[in-house]
Parts: C-alpha cells; structure tokens; sequence
C-alpha cells in the first residue's frame, strides 16, 4: 500500500498555490515534479563536492566522479543492462535518439526500409526522416487502430528483409498506450533489424528489463522519473554501442590525439563528449533510488486506481470523447468535450490552478489521424489522489458550462 | 487622446466592474461568440497565423482611408480577445494603428494571452495588424 499522505510531504511544489487555488498538478506525462532528496542532492552537489570528473587527481573531482559512476550503476541496475558502460548520458530523450539516428548514417544504405509507429512523438519522427532523406532509406509507418493500438498484422507483414531499423514509443504520449514491445523486438530481430525504444513515456509508470526484452536500444528522460531536467539516458547493447561512430568531438571521447589520428574512447565515453551534466547524473540516480523506494509496482496498481475513478467521472460528462482506449495503457486521459477547442478548457482550468496540457502533443499525426485540433490530457502520477480527481472534474464541469 | 485611446478607456471602464476572473472570461467568451464572423472566403491557408495551440485568421481591407479588420479563430477565448482587439483596432487610420499600443490588454488582466509563449496566435495576431497598418501607411504616402 501506498503511503499517499506521506509521499505528497516529499514534494514541496505540491503545497503551492496557482491562481490562488491549491496547485492540481495534472502534467505528470510532460515532466514529474521533484521530491525533496533529488532537490536536496543537488544541494548537497554544489555545496560539498562540486568539481570535475574522470581527470582531477584531487579529493573533490575523486567524489564527483564517483558519484556520478554510482548513478550510472545505479540505472544499470534499474534497467537490468548487462554492462554499466552501456548505459550512456545524454541530455535527454530527444538527445538520446539523435545519437542513434545519426550513428546509423553509416549503417543504412539506399534500398533499406526504416519502420516507425504511427504512435510517435515528433522526437521520435523527424530524427528518422533526416536519416532516411540522408541515406536514401525509405520510411514506412505501422498504422494505428481507432482505439489507439498499433495494427500489429500490419506490422508483421510490414517487416521484410529490407528493414534494418524499427522505432516504436513503449508508451504513447499522446495517448497512453502500452505497445507490445516485447512481440515487435522478435518480430525485427527475425530479419536483423536493430529496435530503437522510446521509453520517455513508459519510465514514470513500468521498470523495463532490457535484457528480457533482448531491446537494441531503450531511450529516456530524468525529468519524467522525478530526476532533474537536461538528463537523458541512453540504453544500447554493446554490440550495437560499438558498431556506432562518435556522435561528438572532444574532451572526455579520447583516447590520445595527435594532429594525424586521433583514437577514441571506449564505452561509455565515446559517447559523452565535454564535461557533463555530472550534478543532474547524480540526481537522476537519487530520483530512480526514490522511485524504487516505493516500488514499481506499488505505483503502477495506484495509478491504476487513479486512471479507472478519473475515466468512470469523466466519461459521466455529456459530449466527453477519450481518446486511446488500448486495454492496456498508463494513466494518461486524453479527451475532448463536444466541439469545445481544448485550449479554452485548458485556460480555464489553469485558473482554477488546474495543470493540463493541451494541444497535439508534439504527436500531429495522431491528431490528424482522429481529424482533430487536439485534446486535453490529463495525466497522473504516484502523487496525485481521488480528492484531486474530484477537483480536476468539477472543474472541468464549469469550463464546460461556461464555454458552452 | 486619439479615438484608439479613448475605446481602449471604454474597454477597461467595462472590465472594471467585473469581481472576478470568472466574470471576465464568461464576458469575453460572449464577446467571443458575437465577434462577426470572417467571410468564409478568407478563412484560409493564406490569411492564417498559426499559433501551435489555437489558429487565428486576419483579414484587412482599407476603406476611405480606414483599416477594417475581419477575424476568427478556432478556440473562442482567443476569439474573445481577437474581438477586443478588433473593437479597438478596426475603422482606425493607418498611422493611429501603427502608434497604439496594447498596454490596455495588462489593465483588463488577459496579459496572460499576449504572452509571447502562450502560442495562441495573438502576438502574431497584432504583429499582423501593426503589418497591415504599415503596408497601408505606405500607399497612402
């Protein structure tokens, strides 16, 4: 059993007010909020040990650079990877992605086949669109079901031996949806295709294990996972790790320079050009210890809880449409109310001090797809509670009846 | 005071006697509805600014040395403000549209919406406006 109460104490921010009403923070899908061991930490960073890593002979660069590999163990572990050195930071998902798209140049040839999930995230598109209009490569698009699931015959019968890559979300942003990445790792693995995992989504609310999923790559954020913001992460199998050129020139990547030759790094180093964000790496570590303090699974079956009460009250309200209604998904509500434009039901609810997003998501071809503007989403985490749901829904009864 | 001046006094007048924020928006929501509508023939591709939440259209045409602004938008508390906007901007001359300011949007408390990352469309909305009222000026000279 969750411990709601106690854990709203360790975020601060939970206690403001906005608009001068008692803070619903309703966002939890565009970045969570921070507890106050991560805030604490990277106090503690600056204050006590803050210097630089991998290079300094003295004490403090000593600590930081010990602190900073303990986190990358530290996700290792989270994520089950066979080898801390594949674990690589970046600056975030969107970073994470770029490297791989861009490592892969050399790795496609003209005639390839690239698939991507009609699910996906602009970061999670326009990478790939480059590395196609770059290569040569042609990109295909798994489509989508009206409940928001990925046509998974269409799939299997989309991947042919031409396919070297295939890029699918773990969870959609837009609308919840839990893919069977499992299936669609096999089904590419049975024509050599490398799989690319956008887990920016899924992280807040699932524990992957990469080695179970047998993923190439598994990509995140720290700021969904109650770390800090301009962290990434970075999964990739060694096998593939090595296969892929450096994606930045500098410091920290060498291994000797000489004006004629320069030879890198190993892992994970290669990869991690320049001075770090070693402060928001060590965060992230003390935000996943925080997480894993309450447990996985703990927060999954409460955020359940949360996801079936707001669905029943929601679709209680006249003219309500949710959007992405997978049998299994995370608690992400997705919705509009008859033709009202979701920008004017987000506007009130902010000043009710409501927090929602509205719009396409950065997921336009979903919106196009159901051949709407947007919607509003609500999503929740381990923090939020029923009382919440009560407020977010009254609320949202006003908006309607004053924008109706 | 320039006739700008003096509807943007009128305006500030109206929502001083609102109490709340709930009043405001159900006026600008009423305002919103009744703006008249934008001939359909200019709802396009070429007269829209894209906001990346809600979309505007802006349509101009002078008339005895007067600017008459006709828009809509897609999101009707957008919509409101764009009445506001029209109310004080539209039937002005060229060169009194390019001196006036909209400081008054701060005084009627809806400077959330003219912030430039609200990405609704506005700013570019009276980035539009002050344009038109520019090309204009210029023929007139």
């Amino acid at each position: 059993m969750l411990d709601i109460n106690k854990i709203r104490e360790d975020f601060p921010i939970l206690k403001r007010e906005v608009n001068g009403k008692p803070l619903v923070y309703f966002d939890n899908a565009a970045t969570s909020q921070t507890p106050q061991v991560v805030i604490d930490a990277i106090v503690d960073y600056y204050s006590t040990y803050n210097a630089n890593i991998h290079r300094g002979v003295h004490s403090l660069s000593q600590e930081a650079t010990d602190a900073y590999e303990q986190a990358r163990i530290k996700i290792q572990k989270h994520f089950n990877a066979a080898q801390s050195y594949e674990i690589i930071f970046t600056s975030g998902t969107t970073h994470s992605i770029n490297l791989v798209s861009s490592g892969f140049e050399s790795l496609i040839n003209q005639g390839d086949e690239v698939l991507l999930s009609a699910l996906e995230h602009h970061s999670n598109i326009v990478p790939w669109q480059m590395l196609c209009e770059k290569t040569g490569a042609t990109l295909k698009v798994i489509p989508m079901t009206q409940s928001g699931e990925l046509d998974m015959a269409a799939f299997a019968k989309a991947v042919t031996p031409k396919t070297k890559l295939v890029f699918v979300n773990h969870v959609s942003n837009a609308l919840g949806t839990v893919n069977d990445i499992k299936t669609i790792i096999a089904k590419a693995h049975s024509v050599g295709a490398a799989v690319l995992i956008d887990g920016a989504q899924a992280t807040p609310h699932i524990k992957p294990d990469v080695q179970a999923l047998d993923v190439d790559f598994y990509v995140c954020s720290a700021h969904k996972i109650c770390g800090p913001t301009g962290v990434g992460i970075l999964y990739g199998k060694q096998e593939w790790l090595d296969k892929l050129p450096p994606y930045q020139g500098g410091g920290e990547m060498i291994e000797t320079v000489t004006f004629e030759k320069t030879t890198y790094a190993g892992l994970p180093h290669k990869f991690e050009a320049g001075t770090p964000n070693i402060c928001g790496g060590i965060a992230t570590g003390v935000g996943l210890d925080y997480m894993n303090s309450i447990g996985f699974d703990t927060i999954a079956t409460y955020e359940n809880e949360l996801l079936t009460y707001a669905t029943e009250k929601l679709i209680a309200i006249d003219g309500l449409k949710i959007y992405g209604t997978s049998k299994e998904k995370t608690a992400v509500i997705s919705f509009n109310v008859g033709e009202i434009h979701p920008y004017d039901i987000g506007t009130i609810l902010d000043k009710l001090g409501i927090a929602v997003r509205t719009g396409h998501h950065c997921a336009q071809p979903i919106m196009d797809f159901y051949k709407i503007p947007g919607t509003v989403r609500a999503s929740f985490s381990f923090y939020n509670t029923m009382e919440e749901i009560d407020i977010f829904v009254a609320g949202l009864e006003k908006a309607v009846l004053m924008l109706s | 005071m320039s006739s700008i001046q003096k509807i943007q006094e009128e305006i500030i007048d109206e929502f001083s006697m609102f109490d709340d924020w709930m009043q405001r928006y159900e006026y600008m929501i009423d305002l919103g509805k009744s703006l008249p509508l934008i001939n359909e023939a200019y709802k396009t591709d070429d007269y829209i600014i894209k906001g990346c939440q809600s979309k505007v259209w802006v349509h101009a045409q002078m008339e005895d040395n007067k600017i008459h602004f006709t828009a809509d938008s897609d999101a009707i508390i957008t919509k409101g403000i764009i009445a506001i906007l029209i109310r004080a901007f539209s039937g002005q001359s060229p060169q009194d549209i390019i001196d006036a300011d909209t400081a008054f949007i701060d005084e009627i408390g809806l400077k959330e919406h003219l912030s430039p990352t609200r990405a609704n469309g506005l700013v570019s909305m009276i980035k539009e406006i002050k344009l038109y009222a520019v090309a204009y000026q210029t023929q007139l000279n």
